[in-house]
């Protein structure tokens, strides 16, 4: 039984090759490509852009005739929590201070689990937060407000 | 008696209170990740690179590559008594050690791979301070077209060597060294790849990346796999191994020593291959290899002195020609360069301390390693029962307070993130992370020394070919690439890095 093409790892693994280098190579086209002798700042990009779709296609045609399915789930709780709670944190370092960003950085991370317990993950949170504060703002002396305006 | 003195003055170096507790905090901390599945030494010196700003550039490298060697020992100590490699290094360990503690042998077995680690992490570092100052001297004469063929050959190795698919691990350097030029062209001033952010004028930040990938990507994709189940075996009575361990052992030692040492100056071979290749000879050599499996100690010794001898004898590259033969001296390459200090063979003459006071350290580092470690393996044992769950969000919080530290910059926080995700998306495509980073680290030095090798040859591409050295370099390129496309060798790396 052939798996669909959306699982094909090397489909993707291809496709994924082909996308940064024409990217890479489009924008490249904005730098001059310079001459052998004066390389210009788009020579470097250019060839690395090429040789990335070159490797793209190999491995998309391989991904075609060996169907091999990609390994492991996509964990898609994980992929976007994550990401979020570090965006959170950068938003909320800079207009609300290190202590707020802190725990919103540790309990929303936590929330990316299958198996996070609330309570549990509350109190870590606070005691890790707390540690936190101690040793980088304290002792470190980073310059950072525990809770901004204060 | 030129290495003698180095040697003392090294010593001098490393003995200072401060990079004593320096190099204790590296190998407590490496340690403590090592036995920690889930985090391994990439992404704790990445998390930590920010913290030794302050420090000395000797201090902080004795501390990182403390981290480094301390993970090894940490990993076998969970191989034997959990069966479960904290690193990959472990893997091997596993077979026979995890059956020496079923049998009540776990103290022999723990203690033989210390010690066994100890010998070969000696010999290493008498091996780089042999080794060190005459490669560094021929690589003082390297001109630019020698270091761009030598940069080749050691990106194109360390591709080819590393775990799985060639091409992907190619063009997994391809897109390393893209990301290594975003930023202002030093030649002509143009923005590359930069949109318009203001931030990413000086490039993207090389700790940016080394987290966003190793720490976050690896969480990510950890989340998605199930939790393992720990199995204690028994409780770590009695360390001292018998004499006849002792005997059975020494010469595993000294082959897995030789085997690690030759392993770690090839680029892009990591630690869990010098193990393989140990264990494999270990077996072949035995009187009965039926015992390989059930608890032979012979297959702890070898391999745990391997992965040692192999990860100190990856410093030699890095140290003596600034280049970076696995993703751990990318990251020991990086921290240099944030020091300030411009890495290649010149370090060695003009911060004589630092070289030197690395060689010296790891040596007391190992020794430190079976002095305080060793009897200390209960505690480290009980760490493993911290949950996942818990250990996961800390890991976060330590990588944004490190990478936020570095630039008050929220932007390096939102780009972080982002290349969590592509190092998730690459994990789960199969491609290798690790030459990504060496193609990042590189990429700025290679392109300037191809742009200066065609502007001094004026334009004429066979500079590469005419110069005997570069010549060499492109050869050896060439011959590693028709080797690893011939099938009987495709065939046995599979069986190898399986």
């Amino acid at each position: 039984m052939k798996p669909s093409i959306l699982e094909n790892k090397d489909v993707w693994a291809g496709l994924f090759l082909i996308a940064i280098g024409v990217v890479a190579v489009v924008i490249a086209r904005n730098y001059t490509f310079g001459t052998a002798l004066r390389m210009g700042p788009g020579f470097f990009p250019t060839v690395l852009g090429g040789f990335l779709v070159l490797s793209g296609l190999y491995i998309l045609a391989n991904g075609l005739r060996s169907d091999e399915k990609i390994e492991g789930s996509w964990p898609l709780r994980a992929l976007i929590v994550l990401p979020l709670a570090l965006v959170l944190f950068g938003v909320l370092i800079e207009r609300a201070g290190f202590a707020p960003a802190m725990l919103v950085l540790i309990f929303g991370s936590g929330l990316a689990g299958t198996d996070s317990r609330l309570i549990e993950l509350l109190i870590f949170s606070v005691l890790l937060t707390a540690l936190c504060a101690i040793v980088f703002v304290w002792a470190l002396g980073l310059p950072y407000p525990l809770i901004a305006g204060f | 008696m030129d290495l003698f003195n180095n040697l003392i003055f090294g010593f001098s170096v490393a003995l200072s209170l401060q990079n004593l507790l320096y190099c204790l905090i590296g190998v407590s901390v490496g340690t403590l990740i090592g036995v920690l599945p889930g985090i391994g030494p990439l992404g704790t010196i990445a998390i930590l690179m920010p913290i030794t700003y302050s420090v000395s550039p000797v201090g902080a490298l004795i501390m990182l590559a403390g981290i480094y060697y301390g993970a090894q020992y940490g990993g076998s100590t969970t191989a034997i008594l959990v069966n479960l490699p904290g690193e990959t290094s472990a893997v091997v360990t596993c077979i026979d050690g995890y059956q020496m503690a079923r049998q009540g042998r776990a103290g022999p077995a723990l203690a033989i791979a210390a010690i066994g680690s100890f010998i070969a992490g000696t010999f290493g570092t008498l091996l780089i301070a042999v080794a060190g100052p005459p490669l560094a001297d021929v690589a003082l004469k390297f001109g630019s077209p020698e270091y761009f063929s030598l940069m080749l050959m050691g990106l194109v190795a360390a591709a080819v060597l590393a775990e799985g698919d060639i091409v992907k691990s190619l063009a997994m350097v391809a897109f390393g060294l893209l990301l290594g030029i975003v930023g202002t062209d030093v030649n002509t001033g143009t923005q590359r790849y930069s949109f318009g952010v203001s931030e990413l004028t000086d490039g993207i930040g090389f700790i940016v990346v080394a987290v966003g990938v190793f720490a976050i990507g690896e969480i990510i994709s950890n989340l998605g796999g199930s939790e393992e189940q720990r199995v204690f075996t028994a409780k770590v009575s009695n360390l001292m191994p018998s004499w006849d361990d002792m005997k059975r052992s020494i010469a595993p030692i000294l082959r897995g020593t030789g085997i690690g040492c030759f392993f770690g100056v090839l680029p892009g071979t990591g630690p869990a291959i010098a193990s393989f290749a140990s264990y494999m000879v270990e077996k072949k050599v035995a009187d009965d290899p039926s015992r390989f499996g059930k608890g032979a100690i012979e297959g702890v010794a070898g391999p745990e002195s391997a992965n040692n001898a192999d990860a100190q004898c990856k410093f030699i590259p890095m140290l003596t020609l600034g280049l970076p033969a696995s993703g751990v001296m990318a990251l020991m390459l990086g921290a240099l360069t944030i020091q300030g200090i411009q890495p290649g063979p010149q370090v060695m003459t003009t911060r004589p301390d630092l070289f030197w006071g690395l060689v010296a350290s790891m040596w007391i580092g190992n020794a430190m390693l079976v002095i305080l470690n060793l009897p200390m393996i209960g505690l480290w044992v009980k760490l493993l029962q911290v949950p996942y769950r818990l250990l996961f969000p800390a890991i976060m919080a330590f990588s944004a307070i490190g990478i936020y530290s570095v630039n008050n910059s929220s932007f390096e926080i939102y780009l972080t993130a982002l290349f969590g995700i592509i190092g998730f998306v690459c994990m789960r495509l199969g491609f290798p992370l690790a030459p990504m980073l060496l193609g990042y680290v590189l990429g700025p030095m290679m392109e300037e020394n191809l742009r200066r090798s065609m502007l001094m040859s004026g334009g004429d591409a066979t500079v590469f070919v005419r110069q005997p050295i570069s010549l060499a370099f492109i050869i050896a390129t060439a011959a590693i690439l028709v080797v690893m496309v011939l099938p009987a060798v495709r065939k046995r790396r599979g069986e190898i890095t399986g």
